[in-house]
C-alpha cells in the first residue's frame, strides 16, 4: 500500500493501466480435471495470475492428532512456486502462506458438509504458478471447483474476488501495480446462493459508504465468477448426459 | 406456497443448484433440503420420478452402504478375523465366522490358512454400526475368496456403465472373452481367464471408463474384443 517507485497515476483518462474499466474484471478461465492423479483438480487463470488446485480425499487422517470425530479435518495448503514472483520466492511454508492457508480453510469450510466426513481428512493443495495480485481469491475459486470435481458434498460453490481503491477510485479485481501502490485491497468470498460472506479481509482505510459500495461491487462480480465455475464443471461432466 | 421445479430429468447440475421449491418435492440421492428448497450437493445427474428428485453423483469416492457387493483386499490380521481395504477411506473387517458356512476351527488351523495379506475377497457389506465399524460377509454363494486372476481399479461412479442396462455390457465382456468377471461396487473389477483375454477385457473396461459418455459404446467395445 502506497509503496515508493510506482507509476505516477493508476488511472489515465478514466481507464486503468491495463485498459480496464473500474468495475471490470480480468479475463478468467477455469479448467477442471487438470491433475489426473488427484481426486479432483482445477486450474484458474485470472489475467496473469495462475493457480492450480488439487483435492485429495476424503481419506484417513494423518497424523492422527488432527482427527476430529465430529467433522472432517480440512487441510488447506496454499503455496507460491519459487518462480511465481518477479524475484525468486523461497519455497516452503512462510508466515504469509500459513496465514492464507488458514483463511482459505475458513472460507471453504462453510460450503462443505463437514459432518458427513466425520473422522476423515480432505486435503486441498493450492499452488500459485504465477502471481499478479488476487492469488488468494483465485485459489478459493479453484479450490471450490476442485472440491466439486472430487465429489465432495457441498452446500454451494464458493466465489471470491478482490477489490480495492487506487487513485481515490473504487475498483474491481486489482492487478499488481494497483495492489502494490493503491490505497485499499479487500478480498471477499461468498456462497452465491445465500450471499453469505465467508472471507472478508481489508488493508488500508475506507469510509463506511465506500466499504458498502465495494462489497456490493464484489458481490456482483462473484455472480459472474459463479457462472464461469458452473460452466467449467458442466463442460467436464455435461457430456455424461447422452448415454444415460 | 409456490411449488416449482427448476430442472428437467437428466440435467447435469453442480453443487448448490436450486432444484425445486416447496415441500411437495422430496430429495433423494445427493440432493438435500434447506428450508423449503431442494438443492444438489454434488456434481450429478438429475432423475425426476413423480415427487422424488434424485441426484446421481458423477464424481466421488465409494461410500459403503449395507448390502453392497464389493471386492476387498486383505491388509491385516486381527484376533478372530482380518481387516480389509476397499478403495474408500473406511476400514472394513471380515470376521472368521463370516468366511464359511462350516465351523472354522482356529484350534487346529491359523487365520493365514484361509486368507493371506493382499488376497482378494468377494463379499457383501453385512452391517455398518453407528460408530463407523463396517463388517463384511463372504459366507453364502457366490461370495468367496478370489483365487488367481487380476484385479483392476475403476472409478466407482462408472460401475453402472461397466455392467450396462440389465447387465448387457458385462454379458458382452464375458461372452466374447471367456473370462470370469466379478464387479465390486467399490470400483474393483476381478478378471480371470487366460492372460491374453484378461488384458483384452482390462483394456475394454478402461475404454468404457474413459468413453462412458459417448454413444455407440457397446459397438465399440464389441469391435475391440472381437477385432483383436
Amino acid at each position: 500500500m502506497g509503496g515508493v517507485g510506482g507509476p505516477e497515476k493508476l488511472i489515465v483518462n478514466g481507464k486503468r493501466l491495463d485498459g480496464r474499466k473500474l468495475n471490470e474484471m480480468r479475463e478468467m478461465e477455469i479448467k477442471v480435471g487438470v491433475i489426473p492423479n488427484a481426486d479432483g483438480s482445477a486450474m484458474v487463470t485470472l489475467g496473469e495470475t495462475k493457480v492450480i488446485c488439487a483435492v485429495y480425499g476424503p481419506k484417513e487422517v494423518l497424523p492422527r492428532r488432527n482427527l476430529d470425530s465430529e467433522k472432517a479435518f480440512l487441510n488447506c495448503v496454499y503455496g507460491m512456486a519459487s518462480f511465481s514472483t518477479s524475484e525468486r520466492n523461497r519455497p516452503g511454508p512462510s508466515r504469509r502462506s500459513t496465514e492464507i492457508s488458514k483463511v482459505i480453510a475458513d472460507a471453504l469450510a462453510p460450503a462443505i458438509f463437514m459432518e458427513k466426513y466425520a473422522g476423515l481428512e480432505i486435503t486441498v493443495i493450492m499452488e500459485i504458478i504465477n502471481a499478479n495480485a488476487g492469488t488468494r481469491t483465485a485459489a478459493i475459486n479453484a479450490a471450490s471447483v476442485a472440491l466439486a470435481d472430487a465429489g465432495i458434498e457441498m452446500r454451494d460453490l464458493v466465489c471470491s474476488v478482490a477489490s480495492g481503491k487506487a487513485d481515490g477510485q473504487l475498483m474491481l479485481d486489482l492487478f499488481e501495480p494497483e495492489d502494490n501502490f493503491g490505497e485499499v485491497d479487500m478480498p471477499l468470498a461468498i456462497l452465491p446462493n445465500t450471499k453469505q460472506i465467508t472471507l472478508l479481509q481489508m488493508d488500508g482505510m475506507l469510509t463506511k459508504a465506500e466499504a458498502k459500495k465495494l462489497i456490493e461491487m464484489s458481490m456482483k462480480a462473484c455472480e459472474q465468477i459463479y457462472e464461469l465455475q458452473k460452466k467449467a464443471l458442466k463442460e467436464k461432466y455435461g457430456s455424461e448426459k447422452e448415454s444415460e | 406456497m409456490v411449488e416449482k421445479i427448476h430442472i428437467k430429468d437428466k440435467d447435469v447440475i453442480v453443487p448448490g443448484t436450486l432444484l425445486a421449491e416447496g415441500l411437495e418435492y422430496l430429495p433423494s440421492g445427493k440432493a438435500f433440503r434447506d428450508g423449503e428448497n431442494i438443492y444438489s450437493s454434488t456434481v450429478g445427474l438429475i432423475s425426476v420420478k413423480g415427487r422424488v428428485i434424485k441426484v446421481i453423483p458423477l464424481a466421488g469416492k465409494y461410500a459403503p452402504k449395507r448390502g453392497d457387493v464389493i471386492i476387498a483386499k486383505i491388509n491385516g490380521f486381527g484376533k478372530f478375523g482380518w481387516t480389509c481395504e476397499i478403495e474408500s477411506p473406511y476400514k472394513i473387517d471380515l470376521n472368521v465366522g463370516e468366511i464359511s458356512m462350516n465351523y472354522v476351527d482356529l484350534k487346529n488351523s491359523k487365520l493365514a490358512d484361509y486368507f493371506k495379506i493382499s488376497d482378494y475377497v468377494f463379499g457383501e457389506i453385512l452391517d455398518i454400526s453407528e460408530s463407523g465399524y463396517i463388517s463384511l460377509t463372504a459366507k453364502r454363494m457366490p461370495y468367496r475368496k478370489l483365487v488367481g486372476g487380476n484385479v483392476i481399479k475403476v472409478s466407482p461412479v462408472k460401475i453402472p456403465r461397466i455392467i450396462g442396462k440389465q447387465g448387457s455390457m458385462i454379458k458382452i465382456l464375458k461372452d466374447s472373452s471367456n473370462c470370469e468377471i466379478l464387479v465390486g461396487q467399490n470400483g474393483l473389477v476381478w478378471i480371470k481367464g487366460n492372460a491374453e483375454n484378461e488384458a483384452k477385457v482390462a483394456n475394454a473396461i478402461k475404454l468404457i471408463e474413459q468413453e462412458s459418455h459417448h454413444s455407440g459404446l457397446t459397438e465399440k467395445v464389441k469391435a475391440m474384443l472381437e477385432g483383436k
